[in-house]
């Protein structure tokens, strides 16, 4: 049973940081329709730059820094790709994307080369002891900061006038466009918010225990993008369950290898991809995928 | 109606409100608008305008480029790949083509589009608020409060989804979701299609009340007998070009527009239902500012009323 809880508080909070990731790509979605590929190249490049800068300006002030790098490098993407890019079809640019992010990963993982990067924060490797569950600090720092993160993005989302314009625009952009919201703001704020939340999650997927940020990290942000298909591409409510999900059934996985081993080695890493796959048969839209209220 | 009343000048039967120049009452100018999607034109040498204060109805029937003719004047041509090719659209003496679509709504132009497009899956009063992202935030509660005394029902309803609310009930969010920008220029786009008499006729009145207010209006209907109630000016338009224009009440008079666009029947004409409604082909200049056109439209006026 200590077993099953300490798998499952880890699996929460690994899926919280999921969550952020997805919530991201889900804002990305709702704001230009768009299907970023590039997601895990904006983690990567946060996760670098406080990797870089935490020996010389300190934990916290890279910790800001590469919030900020990861947002700037999202809304450079906006601003000199895809706002530039006049194609026709949503499933062009999300090509656009992959190609962008295939190009930033390639020199992120020159740049990072075989080393594993510390990211040099406080927590380092203490557990916590909590009855008969034993702990990572990380994992429950990682839980408490996702929480808080989604909270006040979803508070904002409803409530400020970022929110409206975002989800007016999300609906009918058009629309949005005659009620005086500009459309290219709009897309340029959801890039550098995505891009910032990134940064957080590299953080929390880089630290105890995992070693550290190496050439590999990419590949674990690609676990978001099941948490989000699955939530629901335009919903923020799916990517927080989509995220808890992935996460939990991820370590669920990994944790029972052992007693799975007829599945195979690995099993916790294509799980989510499983649950993703089987859920979209059940329900084509994602778990909450928006339908119309209508009048009938 | 804040349009002076007056006789245009002479003829028999030909009488109808003053309407002065645009660009000394801060008024919209179109001027020779010529309107593509790639290789289709949809509007060409289509001249129109709306003195400051003052309501002009479009009529036309579907396809006569209506919605294109908003759509140039509010900036969202490029949601659907068309774009301005020739001619000038002008909001007090300035230049509106060429302007992205929020830009025009904070120079006080602000367009209600047709099919209401309420953001559904928002409440009444976010919807509001997204009305007001244009402005700056003091005027957005002023705003609020005229919306809410113009349609008490919206307020009852704030917290509701807006997608739930009814046809008419959609509309007036529509129209007041636009009134929370403060505009001076309001262009609806069928503000009556698919409601009810009863519920169209409300609307109707609600148009004349925010015009009263100082808000001057763009109307496209094809509900010819409202539009041309309500307006001071009213233009025919025919396949992309203004086909006949003039004082709403002339118009109204008109054999032709009765028979095309009031479903009155009317004594034989020269002209079989279903063609051309004028012996000129070409745009029409707008006689408001030419008066040769004034003179040539009094003719034509005067032939099909006669």
């Amino acid at each position: 049973m200590a077993v099953f809880l300490e798998l499952l508080v880890n699996g929460i909070s690994v899926g919280a940081v999921y969550a952020l990731i997805a919530l991201g790509f889900v804002v990305i979605f709702k704001a230009t329709e768009v299907v970023n590929f590039t997601h895990a190249s904006l983690l990567l490049a946060g996760g670098y730059v406080i990797a870089r800068l935490h020996p010389l300006i300190g934990f916290w002030a890279a910790l800001a820094a590469g919030i900020a790098a990861a947002a700037l490098v999202g809304a450079l993407v906006e601003f000199l790709i895809l706002r530039r890019a006049h194609v026709g079809s949503r499933g062009v640019l999300a090509i656009v994307t992959i190609g962008v992010d295939i190009l930033l990963t390639t020199e992120l993982t020159r740049q990072i080369g075989t080393e594993v990067l510390a990211l040099g924060d406080p927590w380092g490797d203490r557990v916590l002891h909590l009855g008969p569950v034993t702990i990572a600090e990380t994992r429950v720092v990682a839980l408490a900061v996702a929480a808080a993160l989604i909270v006040a993005f979803l508070l904002a989302f409803k409530f400020t006038g970022w929110g409206v314009a975002m989800r007016a625009t999300a609906e009918d952009a058009e629309t949005a466009a005659l009620m005086g919201v500009r459309l290219g703001r709009v897309s340029l704020s959801a890039w550098a918010v995505a891009g910032a939340l990134a940064a957080v999650a590299a953080l929390f997927l880089c630290v105890f225990p995992t070693p550290g940020l190496d050439r590999g990290t990419a590949a674990a942000a690609m676990k978001a993008f099941p948490a989000a298909i699955l939530g629901g591409l335009d919903s923020t409510t799916g990517a927080l369950a989509g995220g808890l999900i992935v996460g939990v059934t991820e370590t669920l996985m990994s944790g029972y290898q052992s007693e799975l081993a007829f599945l195979g080695r690995g099993i916790g890493d294509a799980a989510p991809f499983l649950v993703m796959i089987v859920i979209l048969l059940l329900r084509p839209s994602g778990l909450f995928g928006t339908k119309e209220p209508a009048r009938v | 109606m804040s349009g002076e009343a007056g006789p245009e000048t002479g003829g028999p039967r030909i009488e109808g409100p003053r309407i002065a120049d645009p660009e000394e009452t801060g008024g919209l100018d179109i001027r020779g608008l010529e309107v593509r999607y790639g290789p289709v034109r949809a509007l060409r040498g289509v001249h129109l305008s709306v003195p400051g204060g003052a309501v002009a109805a479009v009529l036309g029937a579907n396809g006569a480029g209506k919605t294109t003719l908003l759509r140039a004047v509010s900036g969202t041509l490029r949601f659907h790949r068309g774009a301005i090719t020739s001619g000038t659209v002008a909001f007090g003496g300035s230049r509106l083509d060429g302007v992205p679509a929020a830009a025009v709504v904070r120079r006080g132009v602000v367009q209600v589009p047709e099919g209401r497009r309420v953001f559904a899956r928002m409440t009444v009063a976010e919807n509001l608020r997204a009305g007001a992202l244009g402005v700056p935030g003091r005027r957005a509660a002023a705003a609020r409060e005229r919306v809410f005394e113009l349609f008490p029902v919206l307020a009852e309803r704030a917290h509701q989804r807006a997608g739930l609310l009814s046809g008419g009930e959609q509309q007036m969010l529509a129209i007041g979701r636009a009134l929370m920008a403060g505009p001076s220029l309001l262009l609806l786009d069928e503000p009556t299609l698919g409601l009810a008499p009863l519920m169209a006729a409300r609307i109707a009145d609600t148009v004349r009340q925010i015009n009263a207010q100082g808000t001057s209006v763009l109307l496209v209907e094809q509900n010819a007998a409202m539009a041309l109630a309500l307006a001071e000016r009213a233009y025919v338009l025919e396949v992309g070009e203004v086909a006949l224009s003039g004082p709403a009440a002339d118009l109204a008079a008109s054999d032709e527009v009765r028979r095309r666009y009031l479903g009155v029947g009317a004594p034989e004409t020269d002209r079989p239902v279903g063609t051309g409604p004028g012996p000129a082909p070409g745009p029409a200049p707008d006689p408001a500012t030419d008066p040769a056109a004034e003179k040539h439209e009094r003719t034509r006026l005067a032939r099909w009323t006669a």
